[in-house]
This record gives C-alpha cells, structure tokens and sequence, in this order.
C-alpha cells in the first residue's frame, strides 16, 4: 500500500450551469488513487460524487466544466489534453463501469461484438482475434456458456450478467485505473455480493488501483482500503476504512454512519396472542402473456400459496429480491390486482368477495405507502386536497377532512401550512411523510408499506424509519413491510417472512430469523448482506 | 396556464404560427366586413396580372373574379372545417381512447381493431370517397375529415391512460376508494391533456391540408370558395396565370405552417427536456 | 416466424373483408338507387345496363344475400364494370397499377434515404445554421400541401425553365426504345416523384434529427466514448443505427398517406396511375370504379404494412415474434 498513486486528483473544482442549486458539483476535491487499493468515495445523492468519476474519464456532461484543480496521471494533467490523447487514455489506461448495466450497453449490439469493440477503437489485434479475446473474457468473467454467451443481446441477459460483461469490458485492456460508478446499485444483494467479490478478485490480480462510487457504507465496509466522504461537493472526512468506520472524525461521517441501520434487531416482544388484523390465506397469482396462436403462453407465478396473519399493533416484513413476488403479495393484499385464488380477511371483511360500492367503502380499512415519493403525488393537486380526497369519498364533511389534514400533516413532522402547496415544492422525504399522512388520513386497520423508504437517501431514510417507529406506538399501528433491504426489516419489523419465486419460505420473528436461518435461501440472502464482517459500527 | 404561455412566448417558433395565426383569424373574421362584396362576383376583366390594378392587388381568375377577396373568403371555409373536424374527433377520439386505455379488456380490443382498420384504410381515399358518396358539402366534408381524424387521438388518449393507471398516485386513488369516474377525471386525464393538445393544433393544420386537397380535386362545397378550390380552378390557366394558383396556396402554407409551429411550441412548453424533479 | 406470417396473413384479411363491407354499405349511403348509382353517371342512362346490375347484385333479395353476392363477387376478383370506360374495373385497375407502384415506390425510397441523410446531418451539426436551414426548411415543405408544390415545381421546371415534361409518362408518339425509352420515363418521373418525396422528406429529415438527439444522450453512448471509441464510429454504430428505429417504425406507417398523395400527383401531372384513375372516376361519378380503387388501395397498404412489420422485427432483436 505504499506505492506511489496512479493518479493524483487535487483541488478539483467542477462547475455548474447556472440555476443550479449550488455554483460547484464539486468544490476543492484532493485525493489519491494508488494501485492495488481500493478506494470508495461515499455520499448520498447530490454530493458530486459520480462527477469526480466522470471527470476522471473525460466524461463530463457538456454544460458542466471544471473550473480548477488537476489530475495528474502517468506524468499528465489528465484536465488539460485534447480529445485525442483521452481517446487513448480511455478504455486503455483508464477504464469505467457503470450503474445501469440495461442502460449502459448497446441493445442492438450482441455482447461479444461490444466487447471486442474495446480492442477495436484502440486499433489492437485482427478482427479474428477479437472474437477470441471476448470468449476468453467472457470466460475468465465468470459467465456461463461463453461461447454461447458472446452472441447473445444485452436484452436476453441477466442484471448480474450484463454487469459481468460491462466489467469485462473495462478489463478487456488491462487498464491502471478502474473507475465504478455505483456498479452494484441497481442489482440485487446476492447478485451485488457476487459482483463485489469479482472485483476484489480482479483488483487483486491485475494490482489496478479502483476508485468505487457508492452511496452504501455496507458495500464500503466489505471492499474499501480507504474511504473519501463527500457532502455538496466537498470533502468531509477521508482516511483507511478502519479509521474512517470506526473512529469517524466529522460529526457529518457519523450522522450518515448512525443512520445505517444495524443488522442486530431490537428487543421485541411477541404480538402472536392478539387478534388479527388482517388474514391472508392461499393468495394465488400466475401472469400469463400470449405468445400468438402457435406458441404456448408464457407463465409467471408471482404468487403460490402465500398464507400469512398480522396481528394488531405487529409489523411483518416481506423481504425478497427482485421476481420474489413481495410486490405482487402487496399489490394482491390491496386489491389492486386480481387474485386467481386465495381471501384476505380484514376484520370480518373477506376483501376479496365483495365489489363495487362496497368494495370501495370497505377500501378505507387498508392503505398503502408507496415507493417512489415523485410518482405517487399527482402533481396538479394541492397537498391538502391529496389528503383530505379519501375521506370527503368516504362521506367525511369536506371542513372537518382539512382539519384532520391538517393535524396529520403535524403528525408526520410538516408544516400544516402545506396544504396549500404543490407537490413538486418538497423533497423526496417530506413527499414520503405527505404519503404516510394520506394512508393514516382514513383510520385504517393496516397499513402496507410497499419499499417505502427504499428511494430514500440514507440520513432521509432513518428519519422516515423513526418516524414509523413512532406513529405504530403512538397509534397502534399494524403494517406489512415490503423491502429488500434486510437491515432495514431488522429494524422496524416484529415478524419476518422471506419469499423467493413466489413462495414463503420462512417466516419467524426478527431476531430468531436473523440469529438463526434455517432455509437455505434465507441464510444465502442474510451471508449475501454487505458490511457485516467489519470492525464498524454498520455491522 | 401561465407557466406555458411563458414558455410559449420565449420559443421563437411558436411566436410567429401564433402570430400568423392570429393574422389569419382576423382576415376571416372581419375580412368579409372589409370586403362585403361576394368573391363570386366578376370584380374586373379576366386575368388581370397582381400588383398593377389597386381594386384588384392580386389579381383576377379566368372569370374575373378578385383572388384577394377569394383567399379572404377562403379563410373562413379552412379555419372552419379545421377547427370543427378536429372538435368533433377530440369529441369522440378522447372519450373512447380514455375508456380503452381505462377499462382494458373487451373495451380495449375493440378499440384496437377499429383503430387497426383506419390505419390500414388509406385516410385521404376514405374522405374522398366519403365525400364522393355523400355529395360535396361542407357538412360532408367535415364529418369526413372527423371520421378519418378521430382514430390518431384515441390510439394516443388510450396509450397515455395507460401508461398512467399504473402510475402511483393513480394507484393511491384507487386504494382510498375513489370512483371510476373520479379517478378518469380528476387524476388521470388532467395529466393526459399535454400530447392531446399537441396533437390538436396539428389536427387542425391537418385538417385544412385535407379541405384544401378535397376542394382541388372539386370535392369542395360548390357555394362556398375556398383556397383549395381556387388553386384547382387556376391549374388550367397556370402558363398564363400563375397568380391564381400560386396565392391561394401560399395562404394555406402559412397557415398549415403556423399551426405546426404553434404544435412545436407547445410540446416544447409542456414536455420540458430536463426535468426539474429533484433527481 | 412462418406462424407470425400467417397470423398477421389471416388478420389482414379480415381487415379486408371489412372494408368490403364497408364498401358495399357506402354505395347504399349514396342519396338514390343503388342499382343508378354504381352505374355511375354514364351508365345511369343506360336502362339495360341498370337492369344487369340489378339482377347481378340482386338488389331485389333481402340485404344479406346482397352483401354475401358482393362479397363473393369481389373476393373472385370481380370488381365491377365501369360504364364510362367501358371496361372491367380490374382490368383497368391492373393497367395501371405498375405506373402507380413505380412512382410511390421511387418517393419512398428518394424521401427516405435524402431524409435520414439530412436529418443526420442536421444532428450532427446541432445549433449550427446547417442545422437552423435544415429544420427550417423541413418545416416548411412539411406543410406545404401537395398539390401545390406539384403546380409550383411544374412553374419552374416546365414552364420557367422547361428542363423537365410536365406530364404524362413518356413523351406521346414518340416510341423510344430501349435505354431511351427508361431515360424518357425517368425524367417524366423525376417531378412527381419529387413532390411527393419532398414532403416526406421532411418528415423523415425531422424524425431522424430528433432521434439522434435523443439517443446521443443515453447511456451506452457513454459507455462507448468510454471505451475510446472515435467519434465516427460511435455516430455510425451506436447513434445512428438506434436512432434509426423510430425512423423505419414511422416510414412503415406511411403507406396510406403515400398513397393519397399519389391520387393528388398523379392528377396534377396527368401520371397514368390508380391515383389519376381514381380522380378520373370522381370526375365521372363512376362509383364501381371509385370504390374497386379504394379496396385496392387498402390491399396495398396491407402487404406494405406487413412487409414493413417483418422488417422491424428482423432489425430489432428486442422483439419476438409475439403477437
């Protein structure tokens, strides 16, 4: 680790257009990269992080200039050759993967022929030999098939492996440096787990110096050497991981740390000998897309047999990953989709007989908080009308209703002034408590939370947790917790119950799961959890 | 509203179809009140030249009548069926293309196949021979014009509904208990209305290149002149005349062209590129 | 791909019959008897004529034996007789049909290719005044109407400057042979072709401008500047042949409109196609004629849409061959 660094970044200054909300994306930034170390840059959305990345590859969007600063790398200032020179360094010396693999590869391209092209643009190797040189890629990348693989399209892949092909991309040349941009974001744990290792792996082998953006202290915890935190642009805290995560410096380093949350869940008592709140039994639900007259439909089962009961005042988390089915369970526990089979008993309501008026009378019983807090406000209503709208279709008088908006506004820790302004006037969190507010505005017996802090920044994302935490012991609250963040279901649920292809495979209380996984799946997902190995406190 | 009048007026474009467009209301509205006289009228000899006699600026047609009274005239009959054919197909293209994209299922396929036969129906031989067989008139023509129109707005009304059924905030109508009718609109078609509108402006200027190439080919309403016609009436005589093909044509030019331009402006008001969203 | 084949093969027929029924209820939309009306105004005179179409038609039975009689009638090829031309209509129809195929056919491919190419450019050259010209004058050809560019370009070209013929398809009496013969054809189609391309053009150039913008921006553009890719590369590869794909989605839907411009080139040049025979039979309300026009028509947008819906499939390997 005492090598000299591959690329020195110093004083760097990027600026922004004008009308943005700060002059500088980046603003005095000093760091090293040296080979064989890894070193992440952490932050949450907005700190500039992806722009120090993108400006060490050249890549800067064209209204956004750095002002100041270099980065010296291999005896150049990297912010002063032309395009040219970056037409070598690029792919060659210095390579990049990025966060959306779907996104990020040609969709009309096969895999191989996107691979080769590396070697193509640097002028290397015949055509023949390119071929070869991405099957063996392919290979030592840990694809399955290779020589299958290279002529398959980005469409036809998994997200696993289209990230898979990506890295092999930048590693096709052997570069110095390896930029990631937030590589493992977009993919699932176990996929992400994976991914992480490989490029340990590959990091250790070839001695490259990695600059990794992330926005996950438990990815940090799992793979850095060092550790750069950024807030606006600036930089707050930098140093070796075990310096960083166990004896953070500034008080910003360990607000984001103490927001974590902990994969040791707190005490709870049973909630089994209560009534039941809601009931759901035998749900079924296979999606089923026609193929034409000639081919046999497609068949997904979203849902098979799903039986499970939460009792008042209980929080069950539903944890899986992405095709696991937890959306399809919550979106068939609302209704809001067909069930080709099972109940949902709410009371002495069976949701799933009833229809029309009383359908939708019986509606105010269970509500829901959705995940993206830019989706689920309609943009041309005022906040109060969003609130006040589900009781005043209940028969509530339209007065009373704005009262009561008003105080669930003061419940959720916003200014009751609000309900004369728009959505696009708040933020990510306060538009999630403006939801919550919303789903407690009709009094229901049970709340689901579909992801409901997933699109959240850390720091935003504890404050929404506490505030949950809150609201269920002031108001008895009863809720289905949908995640696939398993420190968070640590955290906030009294039961879990872990799904995969549809089924529930286990489902016990939080810290008799946690402690002791007995499906095989749960103890893959739990082993799967970054940043559980290291001295700090996000383990 | 005010944000995209802002908007529109920034967009260079979209000032100028406005402003033409605007010009061109004005000539048929109070045109006629300046010109009382009929444009069937023989207002001078026959073909007299543009520019040289002050009655007549832009000339007459073989049978003496003022070209500049016919393009006042003309505005009327273009800016009417426009405007008219393309409210009666928002009127059944909007409801029906929502109800598709809504209700789904039965509803929807029908819609589909209705949808799927105009596309494959060439649309100007449909008018032609709808007109054909309805006898010319303008009540033919527009309903002609609204019949081969309405099938683009409801194809667009449904694909934007359904597009945002699935939206969150649609979802959360759903779950407090809204009504259908509710939920189509106060939360779905308020935010559907931007391609619509878009859409619209273009219809219009669609609609007056139909008129003006059903009244070429002398499908127009033989009591009322329009600039089709007038372009139709003058092919004949262009080697000596060009004046009467050549005006009339280029009223419909500019005001197909301020339509369109008015269209861009307000996709680019309503659509704004870089999204402010806080993302 | 064979079963995707016939699928869309079966549903176009469908789509066919319905426009024959549709057909069959125009004709009794049509103020007056049936019977005088698909005589047309010639043959209305023509007593004996009348009374054959009755009794062909069977205008006397119930109105589901007469739909089933039509149906059956145009389905054996039997388009009807037009009175005035004094000729089978399918007869006419397939006299002309290869003028009408040679001029709609050399638009297409001249709009599309001269399209994209500016419409490429224009992108490439984004904020220059190349691209400014470009959009601009693509605005304007996009709402001049049809029929006027053809009497504008026949102004200048003919008249003004007499390089090009002004109508028909070959130059009359004059018999060439041969190579001459192609080079006379080609310069009679040159203005026709032209004014329909022109608007298309436009089109095209404007789609294919807008696309490139919009795919310039998306992440695997990145992702290939990333690997050190030359801008040439990156614009032939990437951008342009993703941005081509609204492009042939959009030219593949044009079948109708081409062919509706053809009806208004081909009357103004006095070109010998379906579209001038369509206009011959308006003038002549000669509605047999008018109507086995208009159910050939349909039938070519049918193939051109299926043709087209293959091509898509084959060139973007997102898509199966699903319904």
């Amino acid at each position: 680790m005492t090598s000299s660094p591959a690329v020195t970044i110093k004083d760097l200054k990027i600026a922004l257009p004008d009308g943005g909300d700060r002059p500088y994306a980046v603003d005095g930034v000093s760091f090293d990269l040296t080979p064989g170390e890894i070193i992440c840059v952490v932050g949450e959305s907005g700190s500039g992080k992806s722009m120090c990345a993108h400006a060490l590859m050249g890549l800067l969007p064209d209204r956004v200039k750095t002002e100041a600063g270099t980065i010296l790398f291999e005896g150049h200032d990297l912010l002063g050759i032309d395009e040219s020179a970056w037409h070598d360094v690029r792919g060659r010396r210095i390579a990049m993967v990025f966060q959306e693999p779907m996104t990020a590869l040609n969709p009309l391209m096969r895999i191989g022929d996107q691979i080769a092209e590396v070697f193509e643009a640097h002028g290397l190797l015949t055509p023949k030999q390119r071929k070869q040189k991405a099957v063996d890629l392919a290979r030592e990348i840990g694809l399955p098939d290779p020589e299958r693989i290279v002529r398959a399209y980005p469409h036809q892949l998994s997200g696993g492996q289209r990230q898979r092909a990506m890295i092999a991309m930048a590693l096709a040349l052997e570069p110095t440096v390896l930029v990631a941009d937030e590589p493992t974001t977009a993919l699932d744990v176990t996929t992400q787990a994976q991914i992480l290792k490989l490029i340990r792996d590959l990091q250790r082998n070839r001695n490259m110096a990695v600059l990794f953006i992330t926005h996950d202290f438990g990815v940090v915890a799992d793979i850095a050497d060092r550790i750069v935190v950024l807030r606006h642009g600036k930089v707050v805290e930098q140093g070796t991981a075990q310096d960083v995560l166990a004896r953070p410096q500034h008080s910003y380093t360990r607000a984001l740390l103490a927001a974590v949350p902990s994969m040791q869940p707190p005490q709870r008592s049973s909630l089994t000998e209560r009534d039941r709140a809601v009931d759901v039994i035998g749900l079924d639900k296979t999606y089923v897309t026609p193929q034409g007259w000639f081919r046999p439909d497609r068949k997904v089962q979203a849902a098979k047999e799903v039986s499970f009961a939460i009792h008042q005042g209980e929080t069950l988390g539903l944890v899986g990953e992405s095709g696991s089915g937890k959306s399809s369970v919550a979106r068939l526990v609302m209704r809001l989709i067909e069930a080709d089979r099972g109940t949902v008993r709410i009371g002495d309501v069976d949701l799933t007989q009833i229809e029309g008026k009383e359908l939708r009378a019986q509606r105010r019983r269970i509500q829901m908080i959705f995940q993206d807090p830019f989706a689920s406000l309609n943009p041309r209503r005022k906040i109060g009308n969003i609130i006040s709208d589900g009781p005043i279709a209940h028969g509530v008088d339209r007065r009373a209703a704005r009262r009561r908006a008003k105080e669930l506004l003061e419940m959720v820790g916003l200014d009751p002034g609000a309900i004369e302004r728009y959505p696009h006037e708040f933020s990510g969190g306060q538009r999630q408590r403006i939801g919550i507010a919303r789903a407690l505005a009709l009094d229901p017996d049970i709340i689901v939370a579909d992801e409901a802090v997933s699109a959240l920044d850390v720091s935003v994302q504890a404050q929404v947790l506490k505030l949950l935490e809150d609201l269920k012991a002031r108001l008895g609250l009863s809720m289905l917790f949908i995640t696939h963040d398993l420190r968070v279901a640590a955290q906030i649920c009294d039961r879990v119950a872990v799904m995969q292809k549809g089924e529930i495979v286990e489902m016990k209380p939080t810290t008799l799961l946690l402690a002791n996984p007995e499906h095989p799946y749960t103890r893959e997902l739990l082993a799967a959890v970054p940043g559980q190995r290291s001295p700090s406190q996000a383990a | 509203m005010k944000k995209v009048l802002r908007a529109m007026l920034r967009n260079p474009g979209g000032m100028i179809g406005l402003i033409i467009l605007l010009i061109a209301v004005c000539i048929a509205v109070f045109g006629p009140m300046v010109f009382p006289n009929s444009p069937w009228r023989m207002a001078q000899r026959p073909f007299v030249p543009p520019f040289t006699l002050p009655t007549v600026p832009l000339g007459t047609d073989a049978l003496g009548r003022d070209v500049l009274a016919g393009i006042i005239y003309g505005a009327r009959v273009s800016l009417l069926v426009g405007l008219v054919s393309t409210l009666a197909a928002l009127t059944v293209g909007v409801p029906l293309g929502a109800m598709a994209g809504y209700f789904g299922g039965r509803a929807d396929d029908a819609l589909m196949r209705f949808t799927e036969f105009f596309q494959t129906v060439p649309s100007f031989a449909l008018a032609i021979v709808l007109v054909a067989v309805l006898q010319p008139s303008i009540y033919s023509i527009v309903a002609a014009i609204a019949i081969v129109s309405w099938p683009p707005v409801a194809r667009l009304v449904r694909g934007e509904v359904l597009s945002l059924r699935t939206r969150e905030y649609v979802q959360a109508a759903v779950v407090t208990g809204q009504s259908n009718t509710w939920i189509i609109c106060r939360e779905i078609l308020p935010n559907a209305l931007s391609p619509v509108i878009v859409l619209a402006s273009l219809m219009v200027a669609t609609a007056i290149l139909l008129e003006s190439s059903l009244s070429f080919l002398g499908l127009g309403d033989p009591n009322l002149i329009s600039w089709g016609y007038m372009v139709g009436a003058g092919r004949t005589v262009i080697r000596q005349a060009w004046w009467i093909t050549v005006f009339p044509g280029v009223a419909i030019l500019l005001s197909v062209l301020a339509l369109n331009l008015i269209g861009e402006g307000l996709n680019d008001a309503l659509n704004p590129r870089l999204a402010k969203d806080g993302r | 791909m064979l079963s995707f084949i016939a699928q869309r093969i079966v549903k176009g027929v469908i789509v066919l019959l319905a426009i024959i029924v549709l057909n069959f209820f125009l004709i009794r939309l049509a103020p007056g008897d049936p019977a005088v009306v698909m005589a047309g105004e010639a043959g209305a005179s023509d007593q004996i004529f009348v009374q054959q179409l009755r009794e062909k038609f069977g205008l006397d039975r119930p109105l589901p034996e007469q739909l089933f009689l039509y149906v059956k009638g145009i389905l054996s090829f039997d388009l009807g007789f037009s009175f005035r031309q004094q000729m089978p209509v399918s007869t006419l129809i397939l006299e002309r049909l290869p003028a009408t195929l040679l001029l709609t056919g050399t638009a297409f491919v001249i709009s599309l290719v001269l399209g994209i190419f500016f419409g490429a450019l224009a992108a490439r050259w984004a904020g220059t005044w190349a691209d400014t010209l470009i959009t601009v004058l693509a605005l304007i050809f996009y709402a001049t109407p049809l029929f006027w560019v053809a009497l504008m370009a026949i102004l200048l070209f003919s008249v003004a400057l007499d390089w090009l013929p002004s109508f028909g398809y070959e130059t009359v009496g004059a018999n060439y042979m041969g190579f001459a013969h192609i080079l006379d054809v080609a310069a009679h189609l040159i203005l026709p072709a032209l004014t329909i391309g022109l608007f298309f053009m436009a089109t095209y150039a404007r789609m294919t401008r807008a696309s490139m913008l919009e795919v310039k921006r998306l992440d695997f553009v990145k992702t290939a500047r990333a690997k050190g890719l030359g801008d040439n590369l990156i614009q032939r590869r990437h951008v342009l042949r993703n941005a081509l794909l609204p492009v042939v989605t959009l030219a593949g839907l044009q079948a109708g409109t081409l062919i509706g411009g053809a009806v208004l080139t081909e009357t103004v040049f006095a070109w010998p196609g379906i579209g001038r025979l369509m206009y011959d039979a308006l003038l002549q309300r000669d509605y047999n004629l008018l109507l086995g026009v208009f159910v050939v028509c349909s039938a070519m947008v049918l193939v051109f849409n299926l043709v087209t819906d293959l091509i898509y499939r084959l060139v973007d390997p997102r898509i199966e061959f699903a319904s």
